[in-house]
């Protein structure tokens, strides 16, 4: 989750009262953001994705101080027009095919205000952008812009600037290939053949979203007064929804909003649109979900203490909110405003009965047998390695494999004796007898609506000076009497077991296991110097069979 | 303790040693009486003395022993009476001498002396060569054995003021002699009765006690009229390990008690899901970052399984248009991507196929899930990438508040008084919790997960109406990890068996 650093001095100011730092703590995490830490003047927090109108110092205050009392109620922000055109080419239409953009006039910038805002920039990318790849912004300086401004599609080949922080031209290719933020991103245009740019009417590039701005005519500076911006992507919603909050954002910094007119072909559209939207809302619904008897002003307070406007069942929902899908999610912000820990917890009136899943007990009855004969339960994971499933174990599976795994485990597991075999190699420093089981599931490929089979499935091992078929062989005696289970013993190769001392558990006419004396090969390769009796059995086949 | 008790206490080996205490003292004395061997009389000593009956000492004394020659000389006999034998009967050059007593030259040349002294031999000289006969006196040295004969027979090693006169003697004139004796210093030790054993020694103790009981013993009723020789009950025994179930599993157990007192029904269901059960159903918009391949893992083969045809559409409606007064995510939704197969990221996933399947006669219900799930993680002492989460939903006419009173309740069995919920998000709940619970030992907050009522875009496609759905999912390795002191999450999947057999039981 992204973290946003604030400044408590002008956070107290924005809500005009000092508090202690605990409760500031307390009321910063009751607005639904996770506190991270007060350390002097400076405040770290977490914002849920849900919330990118709060990834800047101004969006937070504004949400903070209104929960406290202060400028509750809708915001307005009157947004001017500029008549700036903007003009889509029909050449990003399968690339990257849409933009909203404003102007802002009248900014103040400083060192401070210009890091600040590469800072909002750099947290909307990675989080409500996903990381440039369904919005990326960019920001100019209006001044060195001839208008009109267009967004096209080139050929590589034709595109050339000097990418922001650089001393020289350079070509798309060597943008890609050599600039940090084309080595960063490029993959984002793999496969095109042409890459989009925004470019004005003296046939300046600015830009070549989603990678970079040009350094003379990108680059805001102290200088700069009044702003480009532009979003561009392929969800025309989005995109609107960033623009709004990174123009009220910019507002809010002492700026002021105007449209531009952007040409689609023919298709003419105003951004940025800072009109509320509008949701319903019913009282009883509310009050049925939180269980409480909230009356009309109840909620139109707590409505406006989130930064809505209410009136007569209808929410003005401000523009800068991208979560508001349903009215559950007013639901959640009265709640909100009402406080967590105000709700009264109670338990419902009504009768349940409980219950066990029956092949969950029977697991735990075969486990307790197994504890009753001096067995030790082990834990293990169910990824596993190629190397332990099959060239440890001489035994060749068709295993399911996983994609991209951080560590070395890439496979599921087959089986689960090579898991006991592994705990059994990691504990040769250990006491001996080690006698143990697991249950767990194993995964192998089969009809199913995956195309995987899940069994779950025991498997005991006897590593000790006596272990041999005989111990194990009594150990399956026992455990078929107790769950009242008659089986056979049939001849079976395996090339993790000695030849001859292996053999198939055949219950009913069905495979329900193996059992036998490990390879010593096998016992090698696991580096084991005691001798392993084993034995493994299908629980789902046997419950199965019930 | 009492005498009487102490005297039991004594063992068979003890029990041969002790009277013997009263007139002897030194080790070979009570070796020699009591018939048993060193070691035997040594571990009775021992024990004897750790029961404070005896005590042991130990004192150094200068002995003589027989050193090398003198060995050799009480088996060959003494060189000068070798010599006097070899020339009974004829008198002999010195090499004739020699070599039919054999001696070395050096013992010849010591023989000359002391029989010279002794005056027992005659010196003569022909062609050049000495020639050595025997005269009367050595005629008589021969018929009886010399002082320094009888010394070496003596029974080493011994002190040299228990010697008598003539011992002295010969003592003396041997030691001048080359490594016939030696002086050594020995350890000897011998055992004293303390006060208590003088009392103990005067009880009348049966020789033989009953050690082990056995069968035969029974069988033949001849354990009558017998002592049992006591214990030493608070002796160090050897330690045993009892088969057990792994720690995880019993904590696991605990709440699946817990959950059914509460009235909830198990669900189970496999670790491999489509994503469309894993994310799709719970309304995790397809380019949620929480879908990415660095977060989840899915599979290389078989890449895509198939998705469930009665609720396909209804769950496309639900993202891209929205149900229900629901703006939806308003994007194109992917059949493919609903299909790929993943390894379940939650045990939510369990709860949205429950709803799926339940009808509107089985309401209201209350559903729990215990299971492994997993996330594409490295691997160190805070993160893995399996991880065990507990599920329950209740679906009915529940609210807000009877979701806190829940986990108020759920928490305090778990002991955790004190619970607080935050709000937080999650795509699919709404109003979305985050658990904290307060540590009554470490006097802190820890977080346990999240929780919410499902969003109608969830519930509306499953169940077909919108009824309020209690649901949380919090991990419960932490809970596991604080009870058992574990700091290292690896720990809770190492089977380290020596842990693993000592780690105390789950006691609730």
């Amino acid at each position: 989750m992204p973290l946003i650093k604030l400044q408590k001095q002008v956070l107290l100011k924005k809500i005009g009262r000092k508090i202690s730092d605990d409760k500031l703590k307390d009321r910063i995490s009751m607005l639904g953001t996770d506190i991270e830490s007060i350390e002097g003047d400076e405040i770290n927090v977490e914002i849920f994705p849900n919330r990118p109108d709060m990834l800047s110092e101004q969006g937070f205050s504004r949400a903070f101080s209104s929960f406290m009392g202060i400028n509750t109620g809708l915001k307005e922000y009157k947004t001017e027009k500029s008549n700036e055109r903007l003009i889509i080419d029909k050449s990003v239409a399968n690339i990257r095919p849409y933009t909203a953009c404003a102007i802002i006039k009248d900014l103040e910038f400083d060192d401070c205000k210009i890091k600040e805002i590469i800072n909002i920039q750099e947290k909307l990318h990675s989080s409500f952008g996903r990381n440039r790849k369904r919005c990326a912004i960019g920001i100019y300086p209006f001044e060195k812009i001839k208008t009109p401004i267009y967004y096209k599609a080139l050929k590589p080949e034709e595109i050339k600037f000097r990418p922001l922080e650089c001393s020289e031209a350079m070509s798309a290719k060597q943008i890609l290939s050599q600039h940090k933020a084309g080595k960063e991103y490029g993959y984002l245009l793999n496969g095109l053949k042409k890459y989009p740019v925004f470019i004005d009417s003296d046939d300046n590039i600015l830009s070549m979203p989603p990678i970079i701005n040009s350094h003379s005519t990108g680059k805001v500076t102290d200088k700069t007064k009044d702003v480009f911006i532009e979003c561009s992507g392929f969800d025309i919603r989005i995109l609107k929804q960033c623009l709004n909050i990174l123009a009220t954002t910019l507002a809010d910094m002492g700026g002021k909003i105007y449209s531009m007119e952007l040409e689609y072909g023919r298709k003419k559209i105003k951004t940025p649109d800072l009109e509320p939207t509008i949701m319903k809302i019913d009282l009883d619904y509310v009050n049925k979900i939180l269980g409480i008897n909230f009356k009309e002003k109840d909620i139109k307070k707590y409505l406006e203490r989130m930064g809505y406007r209410y009136n007569h069942n209808r929410v003005y929902v401000p523009a800068y909110r991208v979560d508001v899908l349903h009215q559950i999610d007013l639901v959640e912000d009265i709640a909100i405003a009402y406080g967590y820990e105000n709700f009264k917890g109670k338990l419902p009136d009504f009768f349940t009965i409980g219950m066990e899943n029956p092949f969950e007990v029977y697991k735990d009855k075969v486990s307790q047998i197994l504890v009753g004969l001096g067995l030790l339960e082990c834990y293990t994971y169910h990824l596993s390695n190629k190397s332990i499933q099959s060239e440890k174990t001489n035994c060749k599976s068709d295993l399911v494999e996983i994609k991209d795994t951080k560590t070395e485990y890439n496979c599921l597991r087959t089986w689960i004796i090579p898991s006991l075999l592994q705990v059994l190699s990691e504990n040769k420093h250990n006491e001996y007898p080690q006698n143990i089981f697991d249950i767990g599931t194993a995964f192998k490929k089969g009809n199913s609506e995956t195309g995987v089979v899940e069994n779950d499935r025991l498997a005991i091992c006897l590593c000790n000076e006596e272990s041999n078929f005989t111990k194990i062989k009594q150990i399956l005696d026992y455990l078929f009497s107790q769950l009242d289970l008659k089986y056979e013993i049939k001849d079976f190769d395996h090339d993790s077991f000695i030849e001859g001392r292996t053999g198939r558990i055949n219950v009913k006419g069905k495979n329900a296991g193996f059992i036998g004396e490990i390879n010593p090969k096998v016992l090698s390769n696991f580096e084991l110097t005691m001798p392993v009796a084993a034995l493994e059995l299908n629980l789902t086949e046997l419950f199965s069979l019930l | 303790m009492n005498l009487k008790k102490t005297a039991n206490l004594l063992s068979p080996l003890e029990r041969e040693i002790l009277p013997l205490l009263n007139k002897y003292s030194s080790l070979s004395d009570l070796q020699k009486k009591s018939g048993l061997k060193e070691v035997e009389v040594m571990r009775a000593l021992q024990w004897l003395s750790n029961k404070q009956i005896i005590e042991l000492k130990e004192e150094l004394k200068e002995v003589i022993k027989l050193d090398e020659n003198g060995r050799q000389y009480l088996k060959d006999g003494l060189p000068e009476k070798r010599f006097l034998n070899a020339i009974k009967e004829e008198a002999l050059t010195l090499d004739e001498i020699k070599s039919k007593a054999n001696l070395s030259k050096e013992e010849v040349n010591a023989c000359l002396g002391i029989l010279r002294k002794k005056n027992a031999i005659n010196i003569g000289k022909d062609r050049g060569f000495l020639i050595v006969s025997i005269n009367e006196n050595g005629k008589k040295m021969l018929e009886k054995e010399s002082l320094e004969a009888l010394f070496l027979k003596l029974k080493f090693p011994f002190e040299i003021k228990d010697l008598t006169n003539e011992e002295k003697y010969a003592f003396e004139e041997l030691k001048k002699r080359k490594d016939i004796i030696k002086a050594d210093l020995l350890k000897l030790k011998s055992a004293h009765l303390t006060p208590l054993g003088k009392k103990i020694i005067k009880i009348k103790l049966k020789k033989k006690s009953i050690d082990t009981l056995d069968s035969s013993m029974l069988k033949s009723g001849s354990w009558k009229g017998k002592d049992f020789r006591s214990y030493d009950i608070s002796i160090n025994v050897p330690r045993i390990y009892g088969g057990k179930r792994h720690f995880v599993k019993e904590s696991i157990n605990y709440i699946r008690k817990i959950m059914l007192s509460f009235g909830f029904k198990e669900m189970t269901g496999p670790l491999l899901q489509t994503s469309f059960w894993n994310f799709d159903a719970l309304f995790t918009a397809q380019d949620h970052p929480v879908r990415e391949l660095q977060d989840t893992f899915y599979i290389k083969d078989p890449e895509f399984g198939k998705l469930p045809k009665n609720l396909v559409n209804k769950i496309r409606l639900a993202h891209e248009k929205g149900i229900q007064g629901s703006t939806g995510w308003q994007y194109k939704w992917s059949e493919n991507e609903a299909k790929k197969n993943v390894l379940r990221t939650h045990t939510t996933v369990l709860s949205a196929r429950t709803l799926a399947k339940l009808k509107k006669t089985d309401l209201p219900a209350k559903f729990f899930a215990i299971g492994r799930c997993f996330r594409n993680e490295t691997l160190d002492w805070s993160h893995l990438f399996e991880f065990n989460q507990f599920e329950g939903i209740v679906v009915g006419d529940v609210n807000f508040r009877d979701h806190i009173g829940f986990l108020r309740e759920f928490f305090k069995r778990l002991g955790f008084e004190k619970a607080r919920f935050r709000p937080a998000y999650f795509p699919y709940v709404e109003p979305g919790l985050e658990i904290d619970v307060f540590h009554p030992v470490h006097k802190k907050w820890i977080e346990l997960g999240g929780t919410g009522i499902l969003r109608p875009e969830v519930v509306v496609p499953l169940l077909g109406e919108d009824i309020p759905v209690l649901a949380w999912g919090p991990g419960f390795d932490r809970i596991i990890m604080d009870y058992y002191n574990v700091n290292d999450m690896r720990e809770l999947y190492k089977n380290d068996l020596k842990k693993n057999r000592e780690v105390k039981s789950w006691l609730k």
